[in-house]
Formats: C-alpha cells, structure tokens, sequence
C-alpha cells in the first residue's frame, strides 16, 4: 500500500477506527434500524415515526451466505489489474436482525467460507485515486 | 362473482437476439394472439403493454406505441412498467377493465430488446442510489442469484450436480421449443466447463438476456362463450403481492434487508408469499397444479421456486429434480417450455409468455412438451425489489 491518505470509498458510511463500525439509524418509535441510514420515514408499516438516532451496528455476525465475484464488474467499481476474484458474504447481525452485504477480506476464497461461520467488520482498499486511498468494509472470518 | 377470464388467444415471437425494434416483436405477438383468437382487432376495446425502459420514449407509451402500430381504433389503452412483473399488471389491468364490465375483449402485449453485456447503472458518483452502490462495492445481479444457490448447497446439501441437472431438463426440452433462443441440448459436462461467474453458479447457469414479444387476447367469459369459445383457458388469479416488513431475505438492489430488531422475521419469504395469494383466489392449493412455469434467472432459483409455489416441501425441491418428477412425465413438470435458460430473458414481455405456455398446454396443443392431461398451471416471477408475480391458468 502506498502512503496515500486513507479516505472512506463512500463518505459516513462507516467508522474509520482499528474496530470499525457501519453506521445506521434506528427508529427512535419502534426500534427498526436501517443501513445505510434512513432518516426520513420509518418502514415499518406499523410505524410512522419520523425521528432516527445514528447508531454504529454490531461489528460482527454470522454468514447467510456467500459468493464471489469470477468476473469484473463493470462502472462505477474501480478493479486492479489484473482483475483478482474476490468473495462476498451476506452477514446477519443478531442484535439488529439484519443482514449485510459486503466483499470479504483479499485472499478469502469461496472454499474457506461456510453458512453460519463467524465473521467480523474490517476495513479495506477498495481502489486507489490520484489522491488518497479509498477504504470499504469488508468481512473478516474469524475463529469461532 | 367469479373472476376468471378467458384467454382466447396466445402469440409470440420466437426470443433471441434480432436487432428489431420492441414494436416489432410486439406487433408479431399481437397478430398471431389477434389470429388465434378469431377476433378481428377492431372488437378489441382495451390495449395493455409492459412498458421498456431500455426503448425511449415509445417504450414508456408501450400501450399507446402498440395501439398505433396495429391502427388506432379507438381502444382505451394502458401502460405497465413493474420489471420482470410488468406482463402481469398489464394482464391484471386488462382483467379489472373487463370484470368490471367496461370492455369485453383486451389485448395484452410485452416486448423488449435487450443490450449486450453486464447491465450497469447510470454513472458519477452516487451514493443515494441503491444500485449504484453495490456496483461500486462489486456486487452484481448474478451475485444475489449465487448468494440464494450457496444456502440451498450449505443449508440442504444441494450439489453442483443439481443445479446443472436443471439446465440439462431444461434444455432437453426447451431445444425442441421453436420459439425459444437456444436450441443446443447441454449436459452436465457442458455446464460444469462453462465458467465460473459467482461461485456456486457458472455461465450456464444464468440466465442471458434476449430480444422477445408475447401476447395474449384475453375476454370476459360470457363474450368467450358467445363465440363458441366457453372452454377456453382461464386465467382464475393473479398475485403481485410486495413483500411483508421485516423482509429477511436481501433482494437486488438493496445490500441490506429490514430489520427484524422490532417486528420479527416474517415467516415468508418474498418470493413465497407471492403464490399464497394466487392459490387462494384460485381457490386451489399446490396439489391441484399439474405444471409451472418458474423464473430461473438461475438453475439454483428453479429449486427455490419449487419450494415457494409448495409443489415440495422447503428443502427438498432437489429430491425432487432427481426422481425425475420436475421433468415431462414426472409428477409436477416444471419449465417445459424450456424455461429462461432456453429463452433468456425479454423483461417485459418474460410474464405474458409464461402465460401462453400455460394457454397451450391447457389447450393440449404444446406438441412434444405437451403435459398429459394438465388443467392447472402456474407461473411465477420475480424481478427487482417488491416487483414479482404469480398467475395461475386453469381449464
Ligand atoms: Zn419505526
């Protein structure tokens, strides 16, 4: 890695810390919690609230599921080249009982991964810029 | 009051890619649906078209850009645009205008053309675009499709093997389909070489997209029978139904679902509580159905459908694939007419050609896909987020 600035890939998305965070709101009514954050109206339909508190969200989960991506994909995403497959999991997250998307941490393959397997939220490189290097999370197994 | 209607008429034009305009497939539907029926297109009194996104401004105004096409004849008209369920609320339009008494008979029209490649979204850098954030973070459409696939194999022990056993059925079927794109029967050896896109799911195993029109005439049952035509198929319900908060299974293009922390999982799925409201406005259940049509934008998807229509029970649509009863002759064929493997994919026009495999093979004409005896069919799809259908055709 060069010595370029780190730069979150999408601004507020998430924390910048060692242990980061994604960021969320929660539904200050009913409890619901949304990522990325929602601030105007709850989707609960049982719900019409319109007041949300930013929360960090659990920082780790379980795999749902799991893949890779064989093949670039196209604009906006930015690959190096040569393009390098990487994998990506479908976590849920106990408290919040959501589940998140995100790529896996470089190296991971399909063949390491499992339903259910305990992973954490780090972050990564997504691409380079003239500027700074722009960070994403990604998910991390880890040992259970 | 019941709400069947008839299905008088059915047409298509054969999927691929053509390089004509959506009018074109869509005019060559209507006429063979218009000559099917015996109705002459001047007795129909409403026009409903799937609308294209990806074919301009005429693609918006598919009703109207259909109308003009065939000659103005003052018919009402009327535009859908729902993804891959467009077909179906344009269907579901006409039936409301007919069971409402206000016309007798309507044509129901879907076309499209479809650009090569990856579908990407609009450029700059927007990160209030759902889809413009998961292509930015890599995550594709074929991702999601993986993503459900690798539960079924973790979660019910399917194999690779199954999955490529869909694409052989399908495509044993299918290559005899002389409206479908792709004609070459595949084996397992073909699927297992072609690449790998999203683990567990290689090329063969995803859907490509196509060019393709379909169309039906559809009337009220009085006007069918007053036509010498009182045993025509019927279309006895269509669901459209969107999902129930919280939602647990993450849908394109969100990279996120509900949250549950409040409300709990719903026990459903999405796609599985599209067919609950079909089975019961049909008045029927999954034992009554004798074949379907399902949306395999992947093999892997086919196995879920099987599971969400309850033709078996969660988990064991792949016990059911290999004793052969999901293929011709089996207990509950699925896909006969080859499915979207054989098709590809023509967005709107996708729903309203499941319907008319279902009109044929209920009228005993499908040929050498011909279901023996079937009187129930169903169909289901899905497409983007909340967007999905299920219709069920009986005789
Ligand atoms: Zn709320």
């Amino acid at each position: 890695m060069s010595d370029k600035p780190l730069a979150p890939a999408i601004d507020g998305w998430h924390t910048m810390e060692v242990k980061p965070h994604l960021i969320g709101t929660q539904c200050n009514s009913c409890g619901s919690y949304f990522f990325p954050m929602n601030h105007a109206y709850c989707r609960n339909p049982a719900c019409d609230s319109t007041e949300f508190s930013e929360v960090e969200l659990s920082r780790t989960g379980h795999i749902w599921s799991y893949t890779n991506a064989s093949y670039k994909p196209p604009e906006p995403f930015v690959a190096a080249e040569p393009f390098e497959p990487y994998s990506i999991a479908a976590v849920q997250l106990e408290k919040e009982q959501m589940v998140v998307l995100g790529q896996v941490i470089e190296g991971v393959s399909c063949d390491e991964l499992k339903v259910g397997m305990p992973v954490e939220l780090v972050l990564e490189q997504l691409h380079e810029t003239d500027d700074d290097i722009k960070m994403t999370w990604k998910w991390k197994p880890v040992k259970a | 009051m019941s709400n069947e209607i008839a299905i008088l008429g059915a047409g298509m034009h054969p999927w691929g890619k053509w390089g004509h305009n959506f009018v074109q497939y869509g005019v060559a539907a209507a006429r063979e649906a218009l000559a099917d029926a015996g109705v002459p297109w001047q007795d129909v009194r409403f026009v409903s078209g799937g609308a294209t996104v990806r074919c301009g401004y005429p693609g918006y105004v598919a009703g109207a850009t259909f109308a003009q096409a065939l000659g103005w004849q003052g018919a009402e008209v009327n535009t859908s645009y729902a993804a891959c369920a467009s077909g179906s609320q344009a269907l579901a339009a006409a039936r409301n205008k007919i069971l409402s008494g206000e016309c007798d008979v309507a044509l129901v029209v879907g076309a499209d053309t479809t650009p090569k490649g990856f579908l990407a979204p609009a450029g700059g850098y927007r990160p209030e675009d759902p889809d413009w954030v998961r292509f930015y973070l890599g995550i594709t459409n074929p991702t999601y499709f993986a993503l459900y696939a690798r539960r079924r194999m973790d979660v019910y022990g399917d194999t690779l093997e199954d999955f490529a056993a869909v694409k052989v059925k399908n495509s044993k079927i299918g290559a005899h389909n002389p409206r479908a794109r792709y004609k070459k029967q595949f084996t397992a050896e073909d699927v297992a070489a072609s690449a790998m896109v999203a683990d567990p799911l290689r090329l063969m195993d995803i859907c490509a997209t196509s060019d393709g029109g379909a169309a039906l005439i559809v009337s009220s049952v009085e006007y069918a029978r007053k036509i010498g035509k009182g045993d025509a198929p019927r279309v006895a319900a269509i669901s459209t139904t969107t999902p129930t908060f919280a939602s647990s299974v993450v849908e394109m293009p969100d990279i996120a679902t509900d949250s549950a922390a409040a409300v709990g999982i719903d026990a459903h799925s999405f796609r599985s509580t599209l067919p609950l409201k079909a089975y019961e406005e049909a008045g029927i259940g999954p034992g009554d159905v004798d074949l379907a049509e399902v949306y395999d934008l992947s093999t892997a998807l086919e196995l879920d459908w099987i599971e969400d229509l309850q033709l078996a029970p969660r988990g064991e649509a792949a016990a059911l694939l290999r004793a052969g009863d999901t293929a011709i002759g089996g207990k509950i064929p699925v896909n006969v007419s080859g499915g979207l493997a054989c098709f590809g994919e023509a967005v709107p026009a996708q729903a309203l050609a499941q319907v008319c495999e279902l009109t044929w093979q209920l009228r005993g004409e499908a040929g050498d896909r011909q279901v023996q005896g079937a009187k129930v069919g169903i169909t289901a799809n899905q497409g983007l987020f909340g967007h999905g259908s299920s219709v069920i055709v009986k005789r």
